[in-house]
């Protein structure tokens, strides 16, 4: 019905492009970019997989895989919707150490889990009310602002534990940390819950839409009636929100809270996976599933270095080239695009 | 003066293209008679738009010839084709007694043809010696920055151009003003042998004693320096005070060329108008109804006490120079721009204005002039930018309608006849006035009460025109009330019920259909600038 409708403007148009293969309109369903992604991580799985056969296929191996990246996974979407709303969050690494300090005190004053679980999330969603507004009302650069405040947070989560670590011993943390439903790990399904909620968010709101707006170009956006800085504050607090969460996964894993082992450099492995995922720092460009199939490639290529036996110094290596690369396929794909 | 005698000002009766080739190629003509530069069957054309029609025209040294014409005359492009930024389709240029093709810029700096733009560019960080002789250093022993003989030459350079009290050599660019910045560009002109220099409304952003300023130096310039000056203005006194020779351009056509003394202000700006109005418009007999829109005592950082209604089914149109404060207005009234004092009320409902958002939601559409930066989301569809402005009807609980969507998108893409391949290709790949059409769009699903359009037909061919007027009428006809600026005069005359004139950020006349013309409206627009420039120099 509706695309009778759209047919006359599709007939007058002069320039109707030739017939297209099936391939192309799969390809562009997908998205370009995720395209190319999924390639990639094919060639990586094929590598490691010849490599290691005995090995890298096993459901355990998966399952390693997806419990590795499931606090990345979160920071890297959430990111991604920062970037795309031409933000940047560089002080997630520090709230996730924030968040892990809180619960870890709250289950010691409150002894209930659900509490603190809530605690940390709101910790965390304060601290990004705080960056946006620094941000907005300060009018500072998302960078600088934030660079700012993850030395506050990082100084924060040290000044609440007085620099120690902080153990947990409540059996649920230990449950979300290493138990299973239905035999999927607990932090991948929480992994799956966040980014379907993401997913959902960006491509089938309005207010997904009116982040691409904001990110494409604010001032259209303003002139078109959008609240820029409301929806700025709003990702903010989201993505301080899903910090103190990745926190809780960190948390139930270590079984403590800890200022900053296993949070830090967090940030620049969440940024990487969402630019590797298509995101373009100017904004307006990037998608959710982008975000995570650039994790996913993150998370074999560690993993697959760890089974191949690569020394730690050069799995960083490795790393950092892959970001290189990734950025230049990125821009000349914006380049084409004009 | 006794220098520029013989040369630049002749004695024979001033002819329409006087013939640049002749004068050029004269094998005995002293070095000071030919041309400093010369236009010889000028044209360019960019898409639809003949920007340039066989000009013909020469700049000779010691004169200062001024350059007038309404706004898309062609001004700016016969200035870019002396600096070789724009090669032009047919016609040459003569330079130094040959024919010469401009690659670039540099070409034409080479051969010392330069042009001041309203906005130079300078490296703020760096001194007013550094940014004068960059490229140009002297060094000691081949290694150490010279820095007492840049001291030196800035020093006699800040001379000639009688600022040596004011600035010195170390002061850092950045912090000086615009004229200041606009001398220092023409310093740095000079120093590779200055032979055109070309000005494009240069006083545009300055005060009347930095105008005056400006006036001095450009006159040493061609009585020490012999250099040919090509002026640019709209404003009728600096023409009438500073040029020798003045030349009229419209619609891409040298239409009159004669010294100043000559040519009576009225018939410059009679030369620059009269033109047929074609019947590009519809305005059948409209039925006014009640004030949509009254803006009382607006005032802004650059617009002071503005009034005026506009009625529904009535199409107010804005006329004004560059920099009059139209658009200024227009961003006011729609919540952009921060008002200072005054109101604004649609229907006789007062609105809070405190971002766009409380505009539209009273009921107030804005196409602003710059469709690509300020209207379009240029990577998104078609559909997404008609939609942009109306989630409410287009999902449920937040949840995006695809269905609801797509309906209105197809709707008003169909009433407006969006040229598009689907309603899903990137709004960057549409033209000029197929986007325009998408912004009106993206208001018109809105059901607006006012409508303010800034330049709707800016870069848009002439076809797409005829139809976006038509739309304006028909618009008008349903009730909406509409205020379009728009620095085309014809069109305005075409299609408004009554002309708004601003000048200097103030409104300085109403006009009724009847009683509005071109050069009536010209003379006012262009006559605060006269009262202006005399109140300033007064106290």
């Amino acid at each position: 019905m509706t695309h009778l409708k759209a047919e006359p403007i599709a007939v007058a148009a002069a320039d109707r492009r030739g017939g297209g293969a099936t391939l192309r309109r799969a390809i562009q369903r997908v998205g370009t970019h995720n395209f190319s992604l999924l390639i990639a991580l094919s060639v990586l799985i094929a590598i490691f997989g010849s490599l290691r056969p005995d090995v890298f296929f096993l459901l355990r191996n998966i399952l390693n895989i997806g419990q590795a990246i499931a606090i990345l996974g979160i920071l890297a979407t959430a990111q991604t919707i920062v970037i795309v709303s031409a933000g940047l969050d560089i002080s997630v690494g520090a709230i996730v150490g924030m968040s892990t300090v809180s619960i870890a005190l709250a289950v010691g004053w409150t002894g209930s889990p659900v509490l603190s679980i809530l605690f940390g999330v709101a910790v965390g969603a304060a601290a990004g009310i705080v960056n946006g507004l620094i941000i907005t009302v300060g009018r500072i650069n998302a960078v600088i602002a934030t660079l700012g405040t993850m030395a506050v947070f990082r100084g924060v989560a040290f000044i609440i534990s007085n620099g120690q670590s902080i153990s947990i011993f409540d059996p649920a943390f230990r449950f979300i940390g290493d138990g299973r439903i239905f035999g999927v790990p607990v932090t991948i399904s929480v992994l799956v819950v966040v980014v379907a909620i993401f997913f959902v968010l960006m491509s089938y709101t309005v207010t997904g839409r009116n982040i691409y707006a904001i990110g494409g170009n604010p001032v259209v956006a303003r002139l078109a009636g959008l609240n820029v800085r409301a929806y700025q504050i709003g990702i903010y607090t989201l993505s301080g929100a899903a910090a103190g969460l990745a926190g809780m996964l960190l948390a139930a894993r270590t079984g403590s809270g800890q200022p900053i082992s296993g949070s830090e450099g967090l940030e620049l492995e969440a940024i990487t996976a969402a630019v590797l995922g298509g995101c373009a720092l100017t904004g307006g460009k990037g998608t959710i599933i982008g975000g995570l199939l650039g994790v996913l490639i993150i998370g074999v290529l560690d993993n697959g270095l760890i089974l191949t036996s690569v020394p730690t110094f050069y799995q960083m290596v490795a790393k950092g080239l892959l970001l290189i690369v990734a950025v230049i396929i990125a821009e000349q794909q914006a380049r084409q695009y004009g | 003066m006794s220098q520029i005698g013989g040369t630049g000002r002749r004695g024979d009766a001033p002819l329409r293209n006087s013939s640049a080739l002749d004068e050029a190629n004269e094998p005995g003509a002293r070095e000071a008679a030919a041309p400093a530069l010369a236009a010889v069957g000028v044209s360019k054309r960019f898409g639809v738009v003949q920007a340039l029609d066989d000009v013909t025209l020469s700049v000779r040294p010691r004169e200062i010839l001024a350059l007038v014409g309404e706004n898309g005359a062609g001004k700016s492009t016969l200035v870019r084709i002396f600096e070789g930024v724009y090669r032009p389709d047919q016609g040459a240029l003569m330079a130094g007694g040959a024919p010469q093709a401009f690659r670039s810029p540099s070409d034409a700096h080479a051969l010392g043809i330069r042009v001041i733009h309203q906005e130079p560019d300078i490296v703020p960080d760096l001194s007013i010696a550094e940014n004068l002789f960059l490229g140009d250093f002297r060094s000691i022993h081949g290694v150490f920055l010279d820095r007492a003989d840049l001291e030196r030459r800035t020093r006699e350079m800040l001379a000639k151009f009688g600022l040596e009290k004011d600035l010195g050599p170390w002061t850092r660019a950045g912090d000086l003003g615009p004229s200041q910045r606009q001398l220092m560009e023409i310093m740095r002109a000079l120093r590779g042998g200055l032979r055109v220099l070309a000005l494009d409304e240069p006083t545009s952003s300055l005060t009347e004693e930095e105008a005056q300023r400006l006036f001095r130096v450009v006159r040493r310039l061609r009585d020490d320096d012999g250099v040919g000056v090509v002026y640019i203005s709209h404003r009728m006194r600096e023409v009438r005070d500073l040029a020798d020779r003045v030349a009229v351009l419209r619609d891409g056509r040298l239409v009159a060329e004669r010294p100043t003394a000559e040519f009576p202000e009225a018939e410059i700006i009679q030369a620059m108008v009269g033109r047929p109005i074609a019947d590009l418009y519809e305005r059948g007999a409209r039925r006014r109804g009640e004030a949509a829109l009254s803006v009382r005592g607006l005032t802004t950082k650059r617009v002071s006490d503005v009034n005026f209604d506009v009625h529904s089914g009535e199409v107010v149109g804005l006329a004004g120079l560059v920099g009059a404060g139209r658009s200024e207005l227009a961003e006011a009234i729609f919540g952009h721009d921060r008002m200072l004092a005054g109101s604004v009320a649609v229907r006789g409902r007062p609105i809070r204005l405190k971002s766009p958002a409380d505009a539209i939601a009273a009921g107030i559409g804005f196409a602003p002039e710059d469709r690509k930066s300020q209207a379009l989301l240029l990577m998104r569809s078609v559909k997404d930018n008609i939609t942009l402005a109306v989630p409410d009807l287009i999902s449920r609980f937040d949840f995006v309608d695809p269905g609801a969507e797509r309906r209105i998108a197809a709707e008003f893409a169909d009433r407006l006849r969006i040229r598009t391949p689907s309603l899903d290709a990137a709004v960057s790949n549409l033209s000029g006035g197929n986007q325009q059409k998408v912004v009106l769009a993206r208001w018109l699903a809105r059901h607006p009460k006012v409508l303010i359009l800034d330049e709707p037909t800016k870069g848009i061919d002439v076809g797409a025109k005829a139809e976006i007027y038509r739309l304006i009428a028909e618009l008008a006809g349903e009730g909406i009330a509409l205020l379009v600026i728009s620095s085309e005069m014809p069109e305005l005359l075409g299609m408004a019920d009554r002309i708004l004139v601003m000048a200097g950020g103030r409104l300085v006349a109403e006009l009724d259909h009847e009683a509005a013309n071109e050069e009536r409206i010209l003379s006012l627009a262009m006559a605060d600038n006269l009262t202006r420039t005399e109140t300033a120099g007064a106290p």
